[in-house]
């Protein structure tokens, strides 16, 4: 009984909250209420028996993927005005699509039944409250042994999508200050390093030193820094 | 065997009646907003939300971990598919200075 009182709770603001965020004004409203929908859906998942995924639903989906979004409306000085502009014109035609393509999934879900077979055709059964397994454990047990390969593809997937976007987004300006890690790296003690006689009680103002010698490729710009001291430079 | 179907606190069809209105109000929101893209990728995550739905309420109803190990390939996927996705709109509106989608039909190779 509590449990269908969730289910109900939980599906209705789930489908709220998706409602909203295809139709909110704001785009910022939208990634709030997608936050919103994914925690509702973990609660789903939860419901069904599936605590790891509605975990991961939770960190993966709104800690990474909805902050994302969330980074990349606000960064981007977009005039959200402007691209609602064909938003009559089109709903319409998209409430046409969305209904026939309810009405169809309406269609299929009276029309079937599960096949009397279904239960035989099981490839990893789910382990019974007697196996003591938790069911972060039984998927592990699963994920590890037959579907290695898949997970290990899906690690390489995850690798090169964080090539590809770093790739994609990083770009050279002039006039930023980089880190030259070859020239870093260059320097010998010897040229940065100035050991010198101090007679005692001697400040470095009387021995008319108010810093040290500045390499010869000095930028015209009064720096207190000469061009390679990048963040990682602590050859001083 | 087929009793395995009812074995859930909440029956598979209530799950499959929320996934498919998940699914629909996604592909609404493609129509709805046809220059927005973010609102695009974002109405594309609604609908691998409601797939991933459907593969657990199937796991769980019929007792078999293989449809939750294959929502977290989906999972997994659909996070890849966003971080490129936003990469690209940041890279296009860095160079066009808008995100409108109909523009892009103007990209060449």
């Amino acid at each position: 009984m509590l449990a269908a009182i969730a289910f109900y709770v939980f599906a209705a603001v789930l489908v709220a909250s998706a409602a909203m965020v295809v139709t909110a004004r704001n785009p910022v409203h939208s990634v709030l209420f997608l936050i919103l929908a994914f925690f509702n859906a973990a609660g789903l998942f939860l419901i069904a028996g599936a605590e790891f995924l509605a975990m991961i639903l939770v960190i993966v989906y709104v800690g990474a993927v909805a902050v994302l979004f969330l980074f990349v409306v606000m960064m981007l000085d977009v005039d959200f005005a402007r691209l609602r502009e064909g938003f009559q014109r089109y709903a319409p035609i998209g409430f046409a699509v969305g209904l026939v393509l309810f009405l169809e999934l309406a269609f299929v879900l009276w029309a079937w039944t599960p096949a009397p077979e279904a239960g035989g055709l099981r490839m990893h059964p789910q382990p019974g409250a007697e196996a003591g397994l938790s069911n972060t454990e039984a998927l592990a047990r699963v994920l590890y042994t037959d579907n290695v390969l898949l997970f290990q593809a899906a690690g390489v997937i995850l690798l090169i999508a964080m090539i590809g976007a770093i790739v994609l987004t990083l770009r050279e300006r002039p006039g930023t200050r980089r880190q030259v890690i070859a020239a870093q790296l260059a320097r010998v003690p010897g040229e940065t390093v100035v050991l010198r006689q101090v007679p005692t009680g001697a400040g470095l103002k009387d021995l008319g030193i108010l810093r040290p010698p500045l390499p010869p490729a000095e930028e015209p710009e009064a720096l207190p820094e000469p061009e390679h001291h990048g963040h990682g430079g602590g050859h001083h | 065997m087929a009793g395995d179907i009812t074995e859930m606190a909440i029956g598979l069809a209530h799950y499959l009646i929320v996934a498919a209105i998940l699914f629909v109000l996604g592909v609404f929101g493609i129509f709805l907003n046809r220059k927005n893209v973010i609102v695009i990728l974002m109405s594309i995550e609604l609908i691998l939300l409601s797939v991933n739905l459907n593969l657990v309420a199937f796991s769980s109803a019929l007792g078999d971990l293989t449809g939750q190990v294959f929502a977290m390939f989906v999972l997994t996927v659909a996070a890849a598919e966003a971080a490129i996705g936003l990469a690209i709109l940041v890279i296009y509106f860095r160079n066009k200075g808008s995100i409108e989608v109909e523009a892009i039909s103007t990209l060449k190779g």
